[in-house]
C-alpha cells in the first residue's frame, strides 16, 4: 500500500482544498515494459491449474444439478402454506400477508370456515410466482404461521399461468423435514393460547375500526 | 434577505444578500428542512447565484450532487426544483430550491456551471416536464420518446400502462469537431446495444468512428427503467426496501442501509448498536464483492479471463454469508427501518473470520497477474482519463472520483455507523485512468477487509437487533402470540405502515460506486410523497461520450467495466 502512505496530505478530509487539474499517469518500469511480470502471473495461475487437478476436494465449482449448495435455515425460497394436525390448511384468511406484500402478488377468496373459532379459510390461495420478489414479508405479517418458505429454489414455468401457484400446491411440498424448510419464524408450541389471542385481537381490531378509533389507543387502554 | 448577523458568520449567506430583495429567501421556520440549509431561489437569478456559490472562494459549492424535482399540485407554482450542491473544500452542504407554475415551467440551466448537470435537467424534464433553457441536448431520458406525459406528476396514475408502437428508433446527429471531415466517406457510425453482449446491462452506444478512433458519440440509456421512485410513492416505507435492492444488484445491501438511514433520520429512530455494527460490517462485505464485480468486469473486456474466477469466488462466498444473514443473495433485503430483518445467525462471527482468510489470497493474486502486466497497462493507463477538477464538475463520487485524486469519501468526510471509530484510510491516485480506477478499488478492498477485521475484534454488542419501538419494527412473533399489545401492533404496522412525520431530508451514504443518497419527502401520510435516489452512476456514465473522444472502440469497452455502470441504478 506505498500509494496510500506517499501522499498523506491527500487524506486530510474534508479539505480536499485543489482539485488536481492534471493526470499523473501511472510510469511503466522496464521490468514491465520487457513483459517480465507476466512470468509471475503465470505461476499463480499455473498454482491453480495444479491445486484443482490434483486437490480435487477443494474445487470450487460444483456440479449442479447432481451437487447443490447448502443453503440455511432462512433461504427464501418457494413458499408452504402450512397445515393443522388435521391435514386443513391452518391460513386463517386475515389478508395480512397480501397487504403486507410489496409486489402485490398473493391472492386470497376467503370463506367461512365450518369451525366457528376459525371463523375463516382461503377458498383460493395463489402466489404468482414470477412476480414474487422473495422478500419474505409475507412471512412476517403472518400471524398464524401459516405461511412459510423453504430452499427450494428450483422453480421454472412453461407458461405465466403455470407461474401462479395455487393452495393446493402450496401445501403439497410441505413436508416437515426441518432441512427443507427456509425462511420461516420460529414455532413456539402454545397453539391454544395463540388461537385465543387472535380471536381477542380480531374483534378489538374490528372493533376500533368500526368506532373509526386509531387501534394504538385501544392498546394504551 | 437573511438577518445581517447571520450574514456575517456564513459567507454563503453574504453572496445572496447580494441579490435582489426576494430572489434568494432561505427556508426557515416550522416545517423547514432541518437537515441542511435550504435556500428558495427566483429563476431569473439561478445561474449567477450558482456561479457565485462556486467560485467565491469562501463557500467553492464545486460539486453538483443532484437536481431533482417535486411536484405540489396545491401549490400555484407547482414543480419545485431541488439542486443539492456540495463543497468538497468545505465539507458544507447546501440545496437549493427554484419552484416554477405549470404554464411556465421553464428554469435556465446550470450545465454551463457544472457540466454534470445534463442528465439530472434532462430526467426532470422527461418527469416533470420543466424545460431548462439552453441546455444542450434537452430531451427524455428515462422514458422512450414517443412516451407522453410526465410520470412523476402527482395527477399520473401509477397504474397506467403503456403499449408503444412507436417503431422509430432514435438515431443521435453526430457532428466531428471542428477540423475533422464528417463527411459519410470518412467516416462510420456504428452502434453498440442496448442488448450487446459488450455493455454490461442495457445501454445503448452510438459512435462515429474513423478508422479505430472515436470522434463522436452518445450514449442513450432508460431501457432498465422501472419508475422505482413513482412506484414507492405507492408503497409504504416499509415497502419500498426491496425495491432499493434493485438499484446497484452487485452491493444491496448498502442500498438497505442507505435508504433505511435516511428514513430513521426523519424518524429520529436510533438504531440499536448490534444492527449497526452488523450495518458496517456487511456493507464493507458488501463493497468488496462490488469492486470485485467492477474489477472482474473491466479486465475481461481486456481478455483476462482467470482472475475474474478468483474475483468471482469471493463474490460467492460472500453471497454465503449474505444468504446466512437474510435468507437471500442477490436482493437481500436484509435492513428494516429501525434495525435488521432478524437476529445474526449463531456463527456469523466465524463466519466472516472465515472469510477474512479466504478472500484476501485471492486479491493477491489478482494483484499478481495484473498489476505489472504490461498488456493490461497498455490497454487501461491513460485510457478514459480525467483530471480531478473535471469530475468534479461532472458531479463524479466515489472510487472513480478518488482515482482522479480527490479524496472525497463519505466515510471519512461525514462519517456514520461505525466509520468514525475504526482506522482506515481513503485511497487515492492521480492517474484518473482506467488503471488507477482498478487499482483504486484494490487498494479499497483491503481497507474494507480492514474494517471489518477491526470490527470484530471488537466484539459483537449486545442487545436487540431492531429498535424496540412498536410503532417502528414489527413485535416478535412470541410477543406477538403471547401479548394483545403486540398483536395489535402487529396489524396496524402491517395495514398502515410506519408513519413518518412530514418532513424532508437528504442523507447520504457511501455506495459501492460513490455517493449514494436518498431524498424523501413525507407528507405524513404513511407513504412516501416523494423519494428520489441520487444514484452515483448516473453522473458517471453522463460523461462517458466524452470521455471516449480519441480513444478506440475496445477501449471504450474496457473503460465501462472500470467506471462500474450499473443499469439497475442508473435507471431506477
Ligand atoms: S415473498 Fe414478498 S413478494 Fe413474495 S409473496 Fe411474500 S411478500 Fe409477496
Ligand atoms: S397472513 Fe397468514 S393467515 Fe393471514 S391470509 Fe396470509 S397466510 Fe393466511
Amino acid at each position: 500500500m506505498t500509494e496510500l502512505e506517499a501522499r498523506p496530505e491527500a487524506l486530510q478530509l474534508p479539505g480536499v482544498q485543489d482539485h488536481p487539474k492534471e493526470v499523473r499517469p501511472r510510469p511503466m518500469s522496464l521490468g514491465e515494459r520487457l513483459y517480465l511480470p507476466l512470468l509471475a502471473g503465470m505461476t499463480v495461475t499455473l498454482r491453480h491449474f495444479f491445486q484443482n487437478i490434483f486437490r480435487t476436494r477443494e474445487r470450487v465449482t460444483i456440479q449442479y444439478p447432481e451437487e447443490r449448495r447448502d443453503y440455511s435455515h432462512r433461504y427464501r425460497g418457494h413458499h408452504i402454506l402450512t397445515t393443522r394436525p388435521d391435514g386443513s390448511v391452518r391460513c386463517v384468511a386475515c389478508f395480512l400477508c397480501a397487504t403486507a406484500c410489496p409486489a402485490d402478488c398473493i391472492h386470497i377468496e376467503a370463506g367461512e370456515h365450518h369451525d366457528v373459532n376459525v371463523e375463516k379459510y382461503p377458498v383460493v390461495y395463489e402466489i404468482d410466482m414470477l412476480r414474487c420478489v422473495f422478500c419474505g414479508y409475507c412471512v412476517d405479517a403472518c400471524p398464524e404461521e401459516a405461511i412459510i418458505m423453504s430452499n427450494n429454489y428450483d422453480m421454472a414455468f412453461y407458461s405465466r399461468s403455470q407461474s401462479i401457484v395455487g393452495k393446493e400446491d402450496l401445501m403439497k411440498p410441505f413436508t416437515f423435514d426441518p432441512g427443507k424448510l427456509g425462511y420461516r419464524p420460529r414455532f413456539p408450541e402454545e397453539e391454544e393460547k395463540r388461537a385465543a389471542m387472535r380471536r381477542e385481537a380480531f374483534d378489538l381490531v374490528a372493533a376500533a375500526k368500526a368506532k373509526g378509533e386509531p387501534q394504538s389507543r385501544v392498546a394504551a387502554g | 434577505m437573511p438577518p445581517e448577523a447571520a450574514v456575517a458568520l456564513d459567507p454563503a449567506a453574504a453572496i445572496a444578500a447580494g441579490f435582489p430583495e426576494g430572489s434568494v429567501v432561505p427556508q426557515e421556520g416550522p416545517g423547514a428542512p432541518t437537515d441542511q440549509p435550504t435556500w428558495v431561489v427566483r429563476r431569473e437569478v439561478l445561474r449567477d447565484l450558482c456561479r457565485a456559490l462556486r467560485d467565491n472562494p469562501k463557500t467553492r459549492f464545486d460539486l453538483l450532487l443532484d437536481v431533482c424535482g417535486v411536484d405540489y399540485p396545491e401549490r400555484e407554482e407547482r414543480f419545485e426544483s431541488v439542486y443539492h450542491l456540495y463543497s468538497m473544500p468545505r465539507g458544507r452542504r447546501l440545496r437549493l430550491k427554484v419552484p416554477v407554475a405549470e404554464g411556465d415551467a421553464r428554469i435556465p440551466s446550470v450545465v454551463p456551471v457544472w457540466k454534470g448537470a445534463d442528465w439530472f435537467e434532462r430526467e426532470v424534464y422527461d418527469m416533470f416536464g420543466v424545460v431548462f433553457e439552453d441546455h444542450p441536448n434537452l430531451r427524455r431520458i428515462l422514458t422512450h420518446d414517443g412516451f407522453q406525459g410526465h410520470a412523476l406528476r402527482k395527477d399520473y396514475d401509477p397504474a397506467r400502462r403503456w403499449i408503444l408502437t412507436e417503431d422509430k428508433i432514435y438515431m443521435p446527429k453526430l457532428v466531428a469537431p471542428p477540423g475533422r471531415s464528417d463527411s459519410m466517406f470518412e467516416r462510420m457510425t456504428i452502434n453498440i446495444g442496448p442488448s450487446h453482449p459488450a455493455m454490461h446491462g442495457t445501454f445503448r452506444f452510438v459512435a462515429m468512428v474513423d478508422g479505430e478512433e472515436i470522434v463522436a458519440s452518445e450514449v442513450e440509456i432508460g431501457y432498465l427503467h422501472r419508475c422505482m421512485e413513482k412506484m414507492s410513492e405507492t408503497h409504504t416505507w416499509q415497502q419500498v426496501i426491496p425495491y432499493t435492492d434493485r438499484l446497484n444488484y452487485c452491493s444491496s445491501f448498502i442500498n438497505n442501509v442507505a435508504y433505511c438511514r435516511t428514513v430513521e433520520k426523519l424518524l429520529g429512530v436510533e438504531v440499536p448498536p448490534k444492527a449497526v455494527w452488523a450495518r458496517t460490517i456487511l456493507s464493507e462485505f458488501s463493497r468488496v464483492m462490488d469492486h470485485c464485480v467492477a474489477n472482474g468486469s473491466s479486465l475481461v473486456d481486456t481478455g483476462a479471463l482467470t482472475n475474474f474466477w478468483y474475483f468471482f469466488q469471493v463474490r460467492e462466498e460472500i453471497y454465503g454469508l449474505l444468504e446466512a444473514v437474510c435468507g437471500a443473495r442477490l436482493t437481500v433485503s436484509a435492513c428494516r427501518i429501525g434495525g435488521l430483518l432478524a437476529d445474526l445467525p449463531p456463527d456469523f462471527v466465524a463466519r466472516c473470520r472465515r472469510l477474512l482468510e479466504f478472500i484476501p489470497p485471492l486479491i493477491d493474486d489478482v494483484e499478481k497477474l495484473i498489476d505489472k502486466n504490461r498488456i493490461w497497462i497498455d490497454r487501461s493507463v491513460g485510457i478514459a482519463a480525467i483530471s480531478g477538477e473535471d469530475a468534479v464538475n461532472w458531479s463524479w463520487t466515489g472510487p472513480c472520483l478518488r482515482a482522479s485524486g480527490v479524496a472525497y469519501d463519505v466515510r471519512k468526510a461525514h462519517p456514520y455507523d461505525l466509520y468514525d471509530t475504526v482506522d482506515w484510510q481513503v485511497p487515492v491516485l492521480y492517474g484518473g485512468d482506467t488503471y488507477d480506477r482498478y487499482k483504486v478499488r484494490m487498494l479499497e478492498i483491503r481497507q474494507s477487509l480492514s474494517i471489518i477485521r477491526q470490527l470484530l475484534d471488537r466484539g459483537m454488542p449486545e442487545g436487540p437487533f431492531v429498535v424496540d419501538d412498536p410503532h417502528v419494527a414489527l413485535p416478535s412473533k412470541e410477543a406477538c402470540y403471547n401479548q394483545m399489545e403486540s398483536m395489535i401492533y402487529h396489524f396496524k404496522l402491517i395495514m398502515d405502515g410506519i408513519q413518518v412525520p412530514p418532513g424532508e431530508t437528504y442523507l447520504m451514504t457511501e455506495g459501492a460506486n460513490g455517493e449514494l443518497g436518498f431524498y424523501v419527502v413525507s407528507d405524513g401520510s404513511g407513504k412516501p410523497y416523494r423519494l428520489h435516489v441520487r444514484a452515483p452512476c448516473f453522473p458517471i456514465f453522463s460523461t462517458f461520450s466524452d470521455l471516449m473522444r480519441g480513444h478506440s472502440i475496445s477501449d471504450a469497452i474496457a473503460t465501462l467495466g472500470g467506471l462500474n455502470v450499473i443499469a439497475g441504478e442508473l435507471e431506477r
